[in-house]
């Protein structure tokens, strides 16, 4: 379900905006409109829209338009023209008090620099938003607290904002618009002042919350390892422009113009790359129970393969086949597969990043079995289709 | 050669400005009148019933615990003790009572003008300008337009005292919050405060520090003009000042000098304290 949608927001700063709308639509460009009214556009004709429960996460570069474009969402920004919709409510046509309303509703909003107010300890700054919502004490504090548990910050609600470190600040930046269980964050660039450390653990804090709370969350970023760890989808702005929405995926292997594709070399790819992105799905497998010898052999052989995979009826996996020891079971005239089969075999879960199945896959002679949580197969990854799949995507 | 260009009417035009409004603005200056000529006789009255030495202690201990500091709390003793030992106390008391119900004044009517010229870019235009004006001005002018609207005295004295220093209380509350930054207020915005609570909530408390030098400031202007007020008849230690100067006395006048820069060290150092506290 859309919970938010853009459509061809334009904001321009500047006393003349209405010249300067009429050139964009003409197809001028920026620079061309800021030498000749003076105007700055911050965004220019964006449109995308955010699932229920989905991040999306807008990157660009510093003046790319995209913390303008994130308060047009809550109208911290009016915006010059274009339509903001929150589930189906035209966030434009709110009146002062209506926009206070929804605001109080359904946005959290988390800042670049925390925000946080040095006058007023911690707890306190986490029942803002209730206390702006008249709250009243007991309840407002009781949920306050829950939220600091959730950030893993309880027992410092009577510290200032002050005595915390950074990354602590953010946490209670991030309580403070958790306290209000609004449906959708708005998080401006949340971890970029955090040291490169604290800001990966606060990401991966953030997907666990994310995996509880199914917040829909518009993050902006200017860091495209962040943005695709985090993001469900992207939105790639240059100059206040989309330049291409997609999936980490889509924009790593399809990259829609030079500049994204420049962008994207940049990445560590190995870093982005997971198991599922790697490996190979239709695999052959041999299932135990039905399956003898000479079946693993030929399929085997089909493949070209030395090893094969053994799985239950429910897919689950059961162990690895070597040739050898197949060949020599059917020697045997043994019909049991099982007895040929060995059983402590490595796997990984599809979301393992591609650096660390180097280490694994250099340990083992046989290929590694991507699993999920049930212990299905879902498929195998060999050396060479490691490299190859770095290769292809990383090495242009 | 002379040029004959007929002179620009700016004098007259002030005087004719001051007779309509004495004339028409009756009501205000009777209600300002009573205000500061009530508030005047309460504060004086109320700190010359007790005995100076009562006074001085309890001034003292409340020094202390204000500013917390040991300096600051014996010089109060021993200025206070001086004053009274070289027979100015009930001048000082008038002084600090003017003092006292002029920078209320100045304070009640400068920081929610401030407040509001922080808020809106154009009454920030319109206040500034006369602000100025109003600090460059020499602090003598003041007191020609007070004597018409209450004539000689001492509500014409604080009259003058709060026109003069109100302007700090103005300049620092409308500073102090557009200092307040703007992630900060925007935050507010962003989880849908209102005004009302951004001000409360947020504004004020930021820019306490900044408006409590602007009253410091107010009361040190204040202390200043009731001495030059006293040429109007305002009293207090500016009138033994004064009239040491009309009598050539300058023991007399210095005595009196020492009791204002008493008085100002004390005001100064319990306010700079409030100021900066947490």
């Amino acid at each position: 379900m859309e919970k938010i949608v853009l459509k061809n927001v334009v904001k321009i700063f500047g006393d003349s905006p209405k010249k300067a709308l009429h050139m964009l639509q003409e197809g001028d460009s920026i620079a061309e409109i800021s030498k000749k009214t003076g105007n700055v556009v911050g965004v220019a004709d964006v449109s995308f829209s955010v699932n229920e429960g989905e991040i999306v996460v807008v990157m660009g570069l510093s003046g790319s338009g995209k913390s303008t474009l994130v308060r047009c969402i809550n109208r911290l920004f009016e915006p010059t023209s274009g339509g903001i919709y929150v589930d189906g409510q035209d966030v434009c046509a709110l009146g002062t008090k209506e926009l206070r309303e929804f605001r109080r509703r359904k946005f959290g909003m988390v800042f670049q620099h925390f925000a946080l107010f040095p006058h007023r300890k911690v707890v306190d700054n986490v029942e803002f938003g209730l206390e702006i919502q008249g709250v009243d004490k007991d309840q407002r504090r009781e949920k306050a607290e829950k939220s600091l548990e959730m950030v893993g910050l309880k027992g410092w609600g009577e510290k200032y904002p002050g005595e915390l470190s950074g990354g602590m600040q953010q946490r209670v930046g991030l309580a403070r618009a958790l306290a209000l269980d609004p449906d959708i964050l708005l998080m401006d660039e949340a971890f970029s002042a955090l040291d490169p450390l604290i800001r990966r653990d606060m990401q991966d804090e953030l997907i666990n919350l994310q995996h509880t709370m199914q917040k829909t969350i518009v993050f902006i970023s200017h860091d495209l390892d962040e943005a695709l760890k985090l993001g469900d989808r992207l939105v790639i702005l240059k100059d206040g422009a989309v330049e291409q929405i997609g999936t980490s995926e889509e924009i790593l292997t399809k990259p829609a113009t030079e500049y994204v594709r420049k962008f994207v070399e940049e990445v560590d790819i190995t870093k982005v790359l997971t198991a599922e992105t790697i490996m190979k799905k239709s695999e052959d497998v041999a299932y135990l129970g039905s399956d003898g010898p000479q079946t693993a052999l030929r399929k085997m052989k089909k493949n070209a393969i030395s090893s094969l995979f053994v799985v239950n009826r429910d897919h689950t996996l059961a162990g690895i086949l070597f040739v050898d020891d197949v060949r020599r079971l059917a020697d045997q005239g043994e019909t049991d597969l099982e007895k040929a089969m060995r059983k402590d075999i490595k796997t990984v879960s599809a979301d393992t990043p591609a650096h660390e199945l180097f280490p694994i896959m250099q340990d083992i002679s046989y290929p590694v079995a991507v699993v999920n949580e049930q212990n299905k197969l879902k498929g195998v990854i060999v050396k060479g289709l490691l490299f190859s799949a770095i290769a292809e995507r990383g090495g242009e | 050669m002379n040029l004959d260009l007929p002179r620009v009417p700016i004098g007259p035009t002030i005087e004719a400005t001051i007779d309509f409004l004495v004339e028409h603005l009756a009501f205000a200056t009777r209600a300002f009148s009573a205000v500061a000529d009530q508030g005047l006789r309460f504060l004086e009255s109320t700190m010359m019933a007790v005995h100076p030495i009562i006074l001085v202690v309890v001034a003292t201990v409340l020094v202390f615990f204000l500013t917390r500091k040991r300096g600051v709390t014996v010089f109060t003793f021993l200025g206070l003790g001086l004053i009274w030992n070289i027979g100015l106390w009930s001048a000082a008391v008038t002084t600090l009572s003017l003092v006292v119900v002029a920078t209320l004044i100045a304070i009640i009517i400068g920081i929610p003008l401030g407040i509001i010229s922080a808020i809106s870019d154009t009454v920030y235009r319109i206040v500034r300008p006369i602000l100025d004006f109003m600090q460059t001005l020499p602090a003598f002018v003041y007191l020609i337009p007070a004597i018409p609207f209450f004539g000689l005295g001492r509500v014409a004295a604080i009259f003058a005292t709060v026109i003069f220093s109100m302007p700090p209380a103005i300049r620092f509350t409308n500073l102090g919050i557009r200092q307040v930054p703007k992630e900060l207020t925007e935050c507010a915005d962003a989880f849908g405060a209102d005004r009302w609570q951004k001000l409360i909530k947020i504004q004020l408390p930021l820019a306490k520090t900044t408006i409590m030098g602007g009253v410091n400031q107010t009361v040190m202007l204040a202390l200043s003009m009731v001495v030059i007020a006293a040429m109007i008849g305002a009293g207090g230690l500016g009138g033994e000042v004064w009239r040491a100067i009309q009598r050539l006395q300058p023991g007399a006048g210095f005595e009196a000098g020492i009791g204002i820069v008493i008085l100002a060290i004390i005001l100064d150092r319990v306010l700079h304290q409030l100021a900066t506290k947490d």
